[in-house]
């Protein structure tokens, strides 16, 4: 860590000071906040955990999977590389593909607000989506460590409870809940909409709009990261262009 | 079935790639957070990440078969209708799901 440690300081315990009402407001104020989230997340868990049954795993694979890895999407297609006993190379490659989206999150994820080693540790392993579209927010730079790390850690709870809850009722119930999955995208557009209150600018979600789809019919086995690559160089370009215009105004 | 070796090194190798991958980057582009050009995307990425997410989960919508896509069509309709009409997460997300799953299991799609 470079910039991000040295506002870590040792011998200034804010947080093992701070009293404890305030650490349980703390608390209380991160879990209203990612309440609405919970209610998503909840639902796919509750899906990927039957998943993770029906496919003939043991039903506390869904509980490790949920708290080890943490990494919604790439757990669905883990559940697959699993049962074919997929080589640990392969494993290793597509959760990399799958989760290269997160390298740009360190770009405004607030990780110099997290106090500690340990929070800043556990804070980079459940800098999630969701976690990183609460936090990447303007209103997020007035937080303290405690609710950031708090917000973190109800996402996590949200996803290992729902996970472990629907694989117990995978054991019971072999009906197959179809269209829940739908729950995820629902969230993201929640999201996008909500970023977009924030910033109200019409050109970024049609540049995103256009590398999706570019993506999806250009590189369709890796359609994240090549969406994720091509709307950050489109907004780089966007940028370099906009600063030559204006010095040539 | 596999067993509980292969099992927990398949979890191990994806936590340790997950991880290097959300905690790594910090290292290398921490000093990066003062360039304009970065503030630039930082200030964008959101809005553009969550849109490409949605269309990531949409990524298996069949174009070609619009009376297949309609409960995907009409659920992102209702979400993105509610959210900017009652501007509450929990009964948008919640809303259009239902509505998914109402129309994925009444209407002939199959």
């Amino acid at each position: 860590m470079t910039s991000a440690t040295a506002a870590y300081r040792p011998h200034r315990p804010a947080t093992a000071a701070a009293p404890p009402r305030q650490q349980r407001s703390e608390a209380v104020a991160a879990f209203k906040i990612s309440g609405s989230v919970g209610l998503a997340i909840f639902p796919i868990g509750i899906a990927f955990g039957m998943l993770v049954v029906h496919s003939g795993l043991a039903w506390w694979w869904a509980t490790v999977f949920s708290s080890v890895i943490f990494a919604g999407s790439f757990e669905f297609l883990l559940i697959g590389f699993a049962v074919a006993a997929a080589p640990l190379a392969q494993i290793a490659l597509t959760a990399f593909l799958v989760n290269s989206r997160h390298v740009f999150y360190a770009l405004s994820f607030p990780l110099d607000q997290v106090e500690g080693k340990t929070g800043k540790i556990y804070s980079t392993f459940a800098l999630t989506d969701e976690a990183y579209a609460f936090t990447a927010s303007q209103t997020a730079r007035s937080w303290p460590s405690r609710r950031i790390l708090w917000l973190q850690a109800s996402i996590h709870a949200y996803w290992v409870s729902g996970a472990t809850t629907g694989a117990a009722l995978g054991t019971v119930i072999s009906a197959h809940l179809t269209g829940l999955g739908f729950a995820m995208t629902a969230l993201f557009t929640v999201l996008a909409i909500d970023a977009f209150r924030a910033r109200r600018d019409i050109p970024t979600p049609i540049l995103a709009v256009a590398c999706a789809l570019i993506a999806r019919f250009t590189f369709p086995g890796q359609m994240l990261l090549a969406a994720f690559a091509l709307f950050t160089t489109s907004l780089l370009a966007r940028y370099a262009y906009r600063r030559k215009a204006r010095t040539h105004a | 079935m596999p067993d509980t070796p292969y099992l927990v090194a398949a979890v191990a190798v994806s936590a340790a790639v997950t991880w290097g991958l959300r905690a790594l980057p910090f290292t290398t582009l921490a000093p990066l957070r003062t360039s304009a050009a970065v503030s630039y995307l930082a200030d964008r990425m959101p809005l553009g990440v969550m849109v490409i997410l949605v269309a990531y989960t949409l990524r298996n919508m069949p174009l070609v078969h619009p009376a297949q896509a309609l409960p995907d069509i009409l659920a992102l309709g209702a979400t993105a209708g509610l959210h900017l009409w009652r501007r509450n997460a929990v009964l948008s997300i919640l809303g259009g799901t239902a509505l998914h799953v109402a129309l994925a299991t009444s209407l002939p799609t199959h």
